[in-house]
């Protein structure tokens, strides 16, 4: 049985504003933040994601409803107490300047040294185990601004881990991030979290991503119920199509992605497998034809071996020999534009 | 070089500046006897006792004092408004401390009231001190008062720059309607010297800056927390406006003392933190804080030293000389390593 540090029971979050009525932002959120566990939130643009994350780190109260810590309400934490329990990382920049990599991930010890900032060996360990755990090890001696944007925000994911946190947030932090620190990024903080048995929250874009790390996900979305659950469970249950509901973006429940919802432009019949027939069935969807087996349609496209080549027929009316995708797609348009 | 052996090269090159400013002037005074008339020897002569005991030393430490005081003040604000082109007086400090002078030299003088104020026995440079701390510690409360309640630093920042309008244009009007030895007194005193604080101001002077210093130092681990910005600070048990408003304090505390003693000394407070910061490769502020002091004091010292030019009886205002000094300083430091710029602080 896993246990809970962070919960939120009914909680509706927003603005309170002085002469009018509150404004809501997102209401009835149950959940429940184990430790070891690494949930991605997610929603689009506009749904509160930040306004939740500052919700539960206790910056921003909440409308109704409760944020507990252990069973307690987070509003009683004094900040340094609650600074010993809980550690965050952002989506802004941090100009540091000059400061070594070092001495910042050791800033995290903030709470726990005297007013001098003196580091205890017991803070200095904590800070050597976060370098090691994010492996910035070979950066630790250099200045903070000579970093690469991926390895600054590794820093700032150690700094958050020497605070020796029950529970991490992170709000975007891989926005300026490209595909590989990304991946990078997810994979270090879903081990983070079971190493450390912290529980580790972060909002994010990255849904494929998300559902290949997450051990869970929280989806939010305005106008929505909230939902949450095992990233495979959601999928299975449509949950995205509803959240993410868009005219122009359809979820794909087998590839488990979004894809541009393109006018229907008629079915192809699609013979071939492996690699290369996979690719055809991607280029044929992305051209706005619907994909069924053999024999199932006319026209239809066929997947041949010349050798160690690759080669199409398409056949209707007519039957034409492809030597690329681009062919088959003009030979295929040709084919209803016959029939219009 | 390790740091140790950068702070001692630093506390020499203060003492030799310090021994320099003591030997050198109109009147030069060999190196032995100034050493000798300091460790309170009595074989050389009254007249150059005279001239290092009540001209040269107070003016010494004055600048020592001083361009400390400005060195850490600008670190502060530098660091607090994550912006590396801040300043001292970026919160208006000195605009008050002019309107208060402006106000003292131009329209008392004019109304016939310096009379009154002479026979009260507080005109001359005290009457000017007098009213230099009264205009800094009006606009002080005003901003103090704000960052009580403001959220935002940029709103601060933008409150700090209207007051100086504010009070930079009450001068200009008194100028319009003031008469010639009154502007020229103001202009005097906006050029900036550390040659008028007698041993009786100091008892003053130098106990103020000890504090706003030690106050500094005392916050340089929550310096520290908002080099990452309000956000992490507070992610971190800072509580912020409790800090910034100590911040500010000590800040305008050390920026307004000094402008009401040696009038608003220019470019040191910005220098003195990004040269601080390069030679010792850090942003840590516990290192800074008292780096800032010694480099603060040294190139006081020197461009005071520069101003009076030595061997003869010319005195350039000093202000023109920390600007020509400190501004190709500052270029190249910053041309030479451009994410200084982006460093913040």
């Amino acid at each position: 049985m896993k246990t809970a540090v962070l919960e939120m029971l009914s909680l509706s979050i927003g603005y309170s504003r002085r002469s009018h009525a509150a404004h809501v932002v997102a209401e009835q959120l149950t959940a429940t933040l184990c430790e070891g566990e690494f949930v991605c939130l997610l929603g689009p643009n506009g749904a509160g994601k930040s306004t939740l994350l500052q919700t539960l780190t206790g910056i921003r109260a909440p409308l109704s409803g409760s944020v507990l810590f252990d069973g307690v309400s987070i509003g009683t934490f004094p900040p340094r107490e609650l600074a010993k329990r809980l550690s965050v990382v952002l989506t802004q920049r941090v100009a540091a300047g000059m400061m070594p990599v070092e001495k910042l991930v050791a800033l995290g010890r903030y709470p726990f040294t005297d007013w001098a900032g003196r580091l205890s060996k017991k803070d200095t360990e904590a800070v050597q185990r976060a370098i090691e755990a994010t492996g910035i090890g070979p950066l630790a001696g250099r200045p903070f601004c000579e970093l690469s944007d991926g390895e600054q925000q590794k820093v700032m994911i150690a700094r958050a881990l020497a605070q020796e946190p029950r529970v991490m947030i992170l709000d975007e932090p891989t926005a300026f991030l490209d595909l590989p620190h990304r991946v990078e990024l997810l994979h270090l903080l879903g081990r983070l979290a079971h190493d450390c048995a912290c529980a580790v929250l972060m909002s994010t874009h990255e849904l494929d991503l998300a559902l290949r790390c997450a051990d869970r996900l929280w989806l939010l979305a305005p106008g929505a119920p909230f939902v949450e659950g095992t990233p495979e469970d959601l999928v299975l249950q449509g949950a995205f199509s509803s959240t993410f509901a868009s005219k122009l973006v359809q979820f794909d429940q087998q590839t488990g992605a979004f894809r541009a919802a393109t006018q229907q432009r008629g079915a192809v019949a699609l013979q071939g497998d492996g690699v290369a027939g996979m690719w055809t069935s991607r280029a044929l969807e992305r051209a706005g034809y619907q994909v069924v087996g053999a024999g199932e349609a006319e026209p239809w496209v066929e997947v041949a071996m010349d050798g160690a080549d690759i080669c199409w027929w398409v056949g209707g009316k007519t039957s034409t020999p492809c030597a690329s995708l681009d062919a088959v797609l003009e030979s295929v348009s040709q084919e209803f534009g016959g029939r219009e | 070089m390790s740091q140790s052996l950068k702070f001692s090269t630093l506390a020499l090159t203060l003492a030799v500046v310090f021994v320099l400013e003591l030997s050198l002037g109109s009147v030069m005074i060999p190196l032995k006897t100034v050493i000798s008339i300091l460790a309170g020897g009595q074989d050389s002569g009254e007249s150059w006792r005279q001239i290092i005991l009540l001209f040269r030393l107070p003016r010494a430490v004055t600048a020592i004092l001083a361009g400390a005081a400005l060195g850490v003040a600008g670190l502060e604000m530098q660091t607090l408004f994550r912006n590396p082109l801040v300043e001292p007086y970026i919160l208006g400090v000195s605009s008050g401390a002019s309107l208060g002078v402006a106000l003292v030299v131009m329209v008392t003088d004019g109304l016939g009231w310096n009379l009154l104020l002479e026979r009260a026995g507080i005109m001359g440079s005290t009457a000017l001190v007098v009213a230099a701390t009264l205009g800094s510690l009006a606009v002080l409360s005003v901003v103090l008062s704000f960052a009580r309640k403001v959220e935002s630093n940029i709103t601060l920042l933008i409150v700090g720059l209207m007051f100086g309008y504010i009070a930079s244009s009450l001068v200009s009007i008194m100028m319009q309607f003031s008469v010639e030895h009154q502007m020229q007194r103001f202009i005097t005193w906006t050029f900036g010297s550390f040659g008028s604080v007698t041993w009786q101001q100091m008892e003053i002077f130098a106990p103020t800056l000890a504090v706003g210093i030690l106050l500094a130092w005392i916050l340089a681990k929550p310096l520290n927390a908002f080099l990452l910005g309000d956000g992490y600070a507070r992610s971190m048990g800072v509580n912020v406006r409790r800090v910034r408003f100590w911040i500010i304090a000590s800040s305008a505390l050390l920026a307004g003392t000094v402008t009401a003693y040696c009038g608003p000394i220019a470019f040191l407070g910005i220098a003195v933190p990004h040269l601080c910061r390069l030679l010792l490769k850090t942003s840590d502020h516990r290192t800074l804080v008292p780096a800032v002091v010694l480099m603060g004091a040294t190139l006081a010292l020197f461009a005071d030293r520069v101003a009076m030019v030595p061997g003869s009886q010319i005195a350039l205002p000093l202000n023109a000389v920390t600007s020509l000094i400190g501004a190709p300083v500052v270029v190249a430091v910053i041309l030479k390593r451009r994410h200084v710029m982006e460093a913040g602080a």
